[in-house]
């Protein structure tokens, strides 16, 4: 019997051989990722390369059909068989997901949208709950829109709620799949500003985005794709200077 | 120059009154059994793979949408005590009444929960909330507004349906105006006092459940 191949020790998430097919398109083709605690990965490429979709492989919203997905030191998914539901929904809890289009819940306040998982999924106390999810959004700048409905909010406050709400479940990493765009750029730099904040804390992050310069900043390692595959992968040094290879620079010479 | 003589109305006011009673309980049992009922099918017809369910709840919506209220009501009262069950006639007109509503209801449930974004969905799954759970606090409370104005069609339709309920022998408010009808043969003005009931009914739903959906616009849910 062949033995499977181990997750390296340490790492937060990491992912063996994923194969993932929408119908006969092949969308990730033969991924391996790791991402050691307190680590900030950044994942760049063109539209349709993948990146949205490993990153929703980390937690289980998408499943590939081949290979290996850990996080936490758990098997979250292996050869196209999730972990069974409330495993997942219980290792969820542990990977904060915020999304493109925010997806608050539009029927909830400000606060309640922060304190509905602790208080529904941790059990957390109304109170203690309420404390953490005003704490949270003073840290986001939105102290004084606890009871604000989210259709009242601008879009950089819509995802600055949507992170102080993946933060209130305590998770030990975060995804963010192209956090600001679906923003009018001068609402961009609100959300950035609080992911650096994330950063200086020592959260591990893996990021989607197009902003390269923010890429470029808080970045321990930036990973390029193309076409399912990973292309390259570096330092923001590496892969912005000259030594990157052609399909990088190409994508580079693209978008900046 | 049509003589009208509504003596026989008022005089059995009393009578009339007693039936629209009966018409209200009938229909507001109903009702709670159609929406109960109609919720669950709804849900239960959302995901196709889990083949079971999907397959039973099909065939409650193909059968009970697709047959005559009258039919049903005759097969709950007259037909079931040919197999020995014998259900009074206040429970045959709101199981009749309720199953046959039901089948509407859950199509517009169904209607409703799919048009909730994906994404609602995705971000009470990513904080690690269930899928029942997910249902409860984020799916259903955000259907709810949507519901609410076909629910409201469906509800008149119920009220207005109920006068076949007369027919397996229960005293509402058709069957007492039949019956003042057989006495004093006044029957347009009799029918015209029916039919003004019915109206009054099906218009205090509607204002009821407009004056609902207006609250939850004012709470901010759209």
């Amino acid at each position: 019997m062949m033995t499977q191949p181990k997750a390296s020790a340490g790492a937060l998430i990491s992912t063996i051989g994923l194969f993932k097919y929408f119908g006969d398109t092949l969308i990730l083709d033969d991924i391996n990722l790791t991402v050691q605690r307190g680590e900030v990965v950044v994942l760049i490429g063109p539209s349709g390369s993948g990146k949205s979709t490993l990153l929703r492989c980390c937690n289980g919203l998408e499943i590939a059909q081949k290979g290996i997905v850990e996080i936490c030191g758990e098997r979250l998914s292996q050869q196209g068989q999730l972990l069974p539901e409330r495993q997942l929904d219980a290792l969820r809890t542990r990977a904060g997901m915020v999304f493109q289009s925010f997806n608050l819940f539009a029927h909830l306040k400000v606060i309640d949208n922060i304190t509905i998982g602790p208080r529904k999924v941790l059990e957390q106390h109304a109170e203690e709950s309420r404390r953490l999810g005003l704490e949270l959004l003073d840290k986001v700048g939105l102290a004084d829109k606890a009871d604000a409905m989210p259709g009242n909010l601008s879009g950089g406050q819509k995802q600055r709620v949507a992170i102080a709400r993946a933060l209130a479940m305590r998770p030990e990493l975060m995804l963010f799949d192209e956090p600001t765009s679906a923003l009018d750029p001068e609402l961009v730099g609100e959300v950035l500003q609080v992911i650096r904040l994330l950063a200086a804390e020592g959260m591990t992050m893996i990021i989607v985005t197009h902003e390269m310069n923010f890429a470029r900043e808080i970045a321990d390692r930036i990973i390029v794709m193309d076409r399912g595959r990973i292309v390259d992968s570096g330092t923001p040094e590496m892969i912005f200077g000259s030594e990157a290879n052609p399909r990088t620079r190409s994508f580079l010479a693209k978008v900046l | 120059m049509i003589d009208f003589d509504f003596s026989p109305v008022i005089e059995n006011f009393g009578s009339l009154m007693h039936g629209t009673l009966i018409t209200v309980e009938v229909v507001a049992v109903s009702m709670i059994l159609s929406c109960t009922l109609g919720l669950l099918v709804g849900i239960g017809r959302l995901d196709t793979s889990r083949r079971l369910l999907y397959g039973i709840c099909s065939f409650y919506v193909f059968i009970f949408r697709g047959t005559p209220l009258l039919v049903q009501l005759f097969i709950w009262y007259y037909g079931l005590p040919q197999f020995g069950i014998s259900l009074p006639s206040f429970l045959c007109g709101v199981i009749g009444l309720g199953l046959y509503s039901a089948s509407y209801v859950s199509e517009i449930v169904r209607g409703a929960l799919q048009s909730v974004d994906k994404g609602q969905h995705e971000a009470a799954r990513a904080i690690g909330m269930s899928r029942r759970v997910t249902m409860r606090l984020i799916i259903v409370p955000q259907a709810i507004v949507r519901i609410i104005p076909p629910l409201g069609n469906e509800f008149i339709s119920l009220i207005k349906n109920s006068a076949l309920i007369s027919l397996v022998t229960i005293h509402d408010i058709m069957h007492e105006g039949q019956q003042i009808i057989s006495v004093s043969y006044r029957s347009l003005e009799v029918y015209l006092a029916i039919g003004a009931v019915y109206l009054v009914l099906t218009w205090s739903v509607s204002r009821l459940l407009r004056t609902f959906e207006n609250r939850l616009h004012t709470k901010g849910i759209q």
